[in-house]
């Protein structure tokens, strides 16, 4: 992405402002109507304006009837198009969808929802938002949801900002676009770190916490009676080949016991942000070793949990820690 | 699960072709096969035609180069290399510098547009080279028409912009199917004619040229010539390309009369008869009287200044010069098919207060020339009293002399009207009109001869005098005292028929007629009438439409004040109006069309003002029951109403009433 001086990015506020009468991210739908949709001609459409004066000119000089006549129908047909582009995003629905979190360095994926109420297809859409494009096509009738894959730097809320919808159907000749700041936001978590230090060894759960006693995937560890929850994966079928009765079979995680992260026992010469990288990737870790953690932050203490809507919600908390906005969010484990 | 792998997951977007990735300039989108399919076909329709044209070399190059191109896309090859395409263009250039002698001009430019084309199609790589390329087709169909402005070639040409546009709405929607391209094409098409009327009636004419022309501008054109030797004519009768076409403002005079009269020829060498300096007046030297005949001539480009005007033209417009030998001029060489108000007075009485020096240049001859004519002319000028006498005996003679009138006739030599009268005696109406004239000035008597056309036909669909080269003629004027110029046609004495029924009755059973002559093929004269009256119909129109028709068009709409502010006006007005009909056609169609919907969508969009509009997943009932509870004092109102569409819309029940009923129960809901 090439970063515009900052001199146009300011132009582009105020033009936002003034001229798209945009600025804070628009909740439910946003239908496209006359007054948000602008047109103008394009690089292709300017050299095709030079080459019907050459045309026209030389029509006059010749003499030629047919001349004026083909200058004229081109000349037509490109002011037709305009219309046509006008039309090709005139009444669309643009909402935001669902948006899967990602960690600060890579793409986030917002997701808008691009309704086309008439029962015609509408081609070459773009939709171009941080720097990046998603073309797509509406099929009549057709709600669509396009991708838009965009970077992360930083962790902390990432609102999509600026949007552009976008054709320039049916030549190439015109571009109409609309400018809109749809209400999504995704939430970046914190980069991982590479190289982590081995999970902190000091229970969490003050002596729960005991070797071999959860649950986990490494070691076979018996037979108990099948529960509805199960996985297939875990049934004994040989038990039950010999027909026995439907049991499955229990493992359990090579070290077993609760872990808690703990946002003050880092070493002191870390700084927050490498604090949050470290607690992520400990997290991540915990996880992948289905191990039960909780995560003591400043504010509060997450856990402990296991499983992925735990896990969702410590990384959200260190992705909003520190940051103005949702302070809360971090407590909200704390009950 | 690795430690980034949720990341992953969503960083694995479906990136469209044209999206780069992070921070790296994407090299361009290569070209789609239906794309390239669209510009060849595009460049194969513009080129077409032009073969007509263009040297044969640079025709078949052209030809090889589009054929190379559909062989790729055929077989999917690679594009040649660049630097054979550079060699290609640089030999294409010199080939062209060594056709034409020069780069510059009409000629040599529409052969490098054509070369250019050819090549560009093979270098077709990315988006943008199509759009050259279908600019440079563009350019082609415009260069044919400085060639030909027919129907035909019209029809091409809009049959070539339909697939130029074709090719570029390819370019902005590739995802779409061949025919929803062509679609659109067609659909674009349709919508930017009514602007092309508007503009082509309303744009304000400027009468060319800006700038000067280049010399090739006007190549040279069949017609008559200056110069008349035996055979020059009868070329012409071969040829069956429309001279001229006149409107009588009544009904045509009879083809005895029809007599348009061009260069006139008084000098003779013996053999060849040229046109003696002769000077202009804004007005004709005779006085027009006797009935008049008004007409509008067509005439066809034929790069000379003599109009063809019916004999014996009055006075007419500004433009119009008179030349001493009292044929018609224009101001310039007719250059372009051209239209002239005139009228004729068939029975003036011309040249009577005739300069001596004319009345003897039209009777010298070349020493030593034509010894048997002398003779001739000396035998039947013996004893004669006046001119007319001898004209009367000269008549005689000829009529009695059982000569000939042939399309193809013999060669003749040095003494070329001695070896018509006394050897051959086959000959078309030069041979006629030279050996009479010999024998009148052998005999003293002032003669001189006249070319132009005699005849045309009348198309019987639109009523226009066709005269076509084939109609060239050559007649005498004999100088009487007293009576001025005579005209005396010597073909009409072996030939009648030639003058009343035109050339293909006056030749002879089994001489070869041009192929469109032929009488006895009635359904193709008559085809052949439709079609030239269509084209008429066509060059007055369309390509007759120029600054005074403009004018004459504005006053008719009644803006008399027809000056560049008013054209602009009505332009501007006129395509405001087409365009405020498209804004119309693209509004209206964004509305559903199912009224049951569209009522719904209403009542949901007037909920919305109040802050109350349905969310996208919400459904009647749940809406309804929201809405209750928010308007408790609607509330029976509304749960009815959207209970009802709810079964309208999705239960058995017939629609049309139902609607009514929808309608009623909601204009029955008040907001407070």
């Amino acid at each position: 992405m090439s970063k515009p001086p900052p001199g146009a990015a300011a132009w582009r506020r105020a033009a936002d402002r003034w001229l798209f009468r945009i600025g804070a991210p628009e909740t439910g739908p946003i239908r496209l109507g006359q007054r948000r949709i602008y047109v103008l001609p394009t690089a292709a459409g300017l050299s095709f304006a030079l080459a019907l004066l050459v045309m026209l000119l030389a029509s006059i000089n010749y003499n030629l009837s047919l001349g004026y006549g083909l200058v004229f129908l081109l000349g037509g047909v490109a002011t037709a198009s305009i219309v046509h582009a006008f039309r090709n995003l005139l009444g669309l629905a643009i909402r935001a969808g669902r948006c899967a979190p990602a960690f600060a360095g890579d793409a986030v994926g917002f997701r808008l929802l691009v309704n086309n109420p008439r029962p015609t297809r509408r081609p070459a859409l773009r939709l171009r938002a941080r720097g990046e494009v998603s073309p797509f096509a509406l099929a009549p009738a057709e709600e669509a949801e396009v991708l838009l894959a965009c970077p992360s730097r930083v962790r902390g809320p990432l609102p999509i900002g600026r949007t552009v919808i976008e054709t320039d159907w049916p030549l190439g000749l015109i571009r109409a676009w609309s400018v809109l700041v749809p209400d999504a936001t995704c939430i970046v978590y914190p980069a991982p770190e590479t190289t982590p230090p081995p999970l902190p060894e000091h229970g969490a759960g003050e002596g729960r916490a005991g070797p071999q006693s959860r649950t986990g995937d490494d070691d076979f560890a018996g037979l108990r009676a099948h529960r509805r929850a199960d996985s297939p994966r875990h049934i004994a079928w040989k038990a039950l080949a010999r027909g026995g009765p439907l049991l499955t079979k229990q493992y359990v995680a090579a070290q077993g016991g609760d872990v808690l992260l703990d946002w003050s026992a880092l070493p002191p010469e870390l700084d927050d942000e490498r604090r949050l990288s470290r607690l992520t990737a400990w997290i991540l870790r915990a996880e992948q070793a289905g191990r039960r953690y909780a995560l003591k932050l400043p504010g509060g203490i997450l856990g402990p949990d296991h499983g992925a809507k735990h896990r969702d919600r410590c990384l959200r908390a260190l992705a909003l820690f520190g940051l103005r906005g949702e302070p809360e969010d971090a407590h909200e484990g704390e009950q | 699960m690795s430690v980034r792998s949720l990341g992953e997951l969503i960083a694995k977007p479906r990136r469209a072709p044209s999206a780069p990735p992070l921070g790296i300039k994407a090299p361009p989108a290569a070209l789609q096969r239906s794309q390239a399919t669209w510009l060849l076909a595009t460049a194969a329709i513009t080129l077409a035609p032009h073969g007509l044209w263009l040297p044969v070399w640079i025709y078949a190059l052209c030809a090889l180069l589009l054929t190379w191109r559909g062989v790729l896309l055929w077989q999917g090859g690679r594009s040649p290399p660049h630097l054979l395409l550079l060699a290609l263009s640089v030999a294409a250039g010199i080939g062209v510098r060594v056709e034409f002698g020069h780069f510059f001009g009409k000629d040599p430019g529409v052969a490098l547009l054509a070369l250019l084309l050819g090549l560009k199609l093979l270098e077709a790589r990315a988006a943008r080279d199509v759009r050259a390329g279908v600019l440079l087709c563009l350019f082609l169909q415009m260069a044919l028409f400085l060639e030909d402005q027919s129907m035909a070639i019209a029809g091409l040409a809009l049959l070539g912009t339909l697939a130029a546009l074709g090719a570029l709405a390819a370019l902005a929607d590739p995802a779409g199917s061949v025919r929803a391209q062509l679609r659109t094409a067609a659909v674009l098409l349709a919508h930017g004619l009514p602007f092309m009327l508007v503009f082509f009636l309303l744009f304000p004419r400027i009468q060319g040229p800006l700038w000067g022309l280049p010399a090739d501008a006007f190549s040279a054109r069949t017609g008559l010539s200056d110069t008349m030797s035996p055979g020059s004519i009868s070329d012409l009768g071969n040829s069956t390309a429309i001279a001229f076409r006149a409107a009588f403002a009544g009904t045509p005079p009879p083809p005895a009369l029809r007599y348009w009269r061009g260069p006139v020829l008084t000098e003779f060498d013996g053999r060849s008869w040229t046109a003696a300096p002769f000077t202009e007046a804004p007005a004709p030297s005779y006085r027009p009287d006797g009935p008049r005949l008004d007409y509008a001539l067509t005439l066809e480009a034929h790069n000379r200044r003599w109009l063809l005007a019916l004999d014996y033209p009055g006075e007419a417009g500004p433009d119009i010069r008179f030349a001493s030998d009292h044929h018609a001029l224009s101001t310039r060489p007719v250059q372009a098919r051209s239209r002239f108000q005139l009228n004729a007075y068939p029975q003036a009485r011309i040249g009577i207060d005739e300069p001596a020096a004319v009345i003897a240049a039209a009777t010298r001859l070349p020493p030593g020339s034509n010894p048997r004519s002398r003779a001739l002319a000396a035998r039947l000028a013996e004893g004669a009293s006046s001119h007319a006498e001898v004209l009367e005996r000269v008549i005689a003679h000829l009529r009695a002399g059982r000569l000939q009138y042939t399309l193809r006739p013999p060669l003749l030599g040095r003494h070329s009207a001695d070896e018509f009268l006394f050897d051959t005696r086959r000959g078309f109406c030069e041979h006629f009109a030279s050996a009479f004239a010999v024998i009148m000035r052998a005999a003293g008597v002032p003669t001189r001869i006249v070319t132009g056309y005699q005849g045309g036909e009348v198309n019987p669909i639109d009523g226009y005098v066709v005269v076509r080269q084939s109609d060239a003629h050559a007649w005498a004027e004999v100088w009487l005292a007293g009576r001025g110029w005579v005209r005396v046609d010597p073909t009409a004495l072996a030939a009648p028929e030639r003058i009343d029924d035109g050339l293909a009755a006056a030749l002879a059973d089994g001489s070869e007629l041009p192929f469109m002559l032929q009488a006895d093929l009635a359904w193709l004269r008559d085809l052949r009438h439709r079609w030239e009256a269509a084209s008429n119909a066509w060059n007055q129109q369309v390509l007759g439409y120029n600054p005074e028709r403009q004018r004459e068009l504005l006053s008719r709409l009644g803006l008399e004040r027809s000056d560049v502010m008013t054209m602009v006006g009505a332009l501007a007005g006129l395509s405001a109006l087409v365009l405020a009909g498209l804004y119309v056609w693209a509004m209206g169609r964004t509305r559903s069309r199912d009224p049951l919907q569209r009522t719904w969508e209403r009542f949901c969009s007037r909920m919305a003002r109040s802050g109350l509009g349905r969310d996208p997943w919400e459904g009647p009932l749940a809406y309804g029951e929201r809405l209750a509870a928010a308007l408790p004092e609607q509330a029976e109102g509304l749960r009815a109403a959207c209970a009802t569409y709810a079964r309208l819309r999705y239960g058995p029940t017939a629609r049309d009433d139902g609607v009514r009923e929808l309608k009623k129960l909601l204009n029955e809901i008040r907001l407070t």
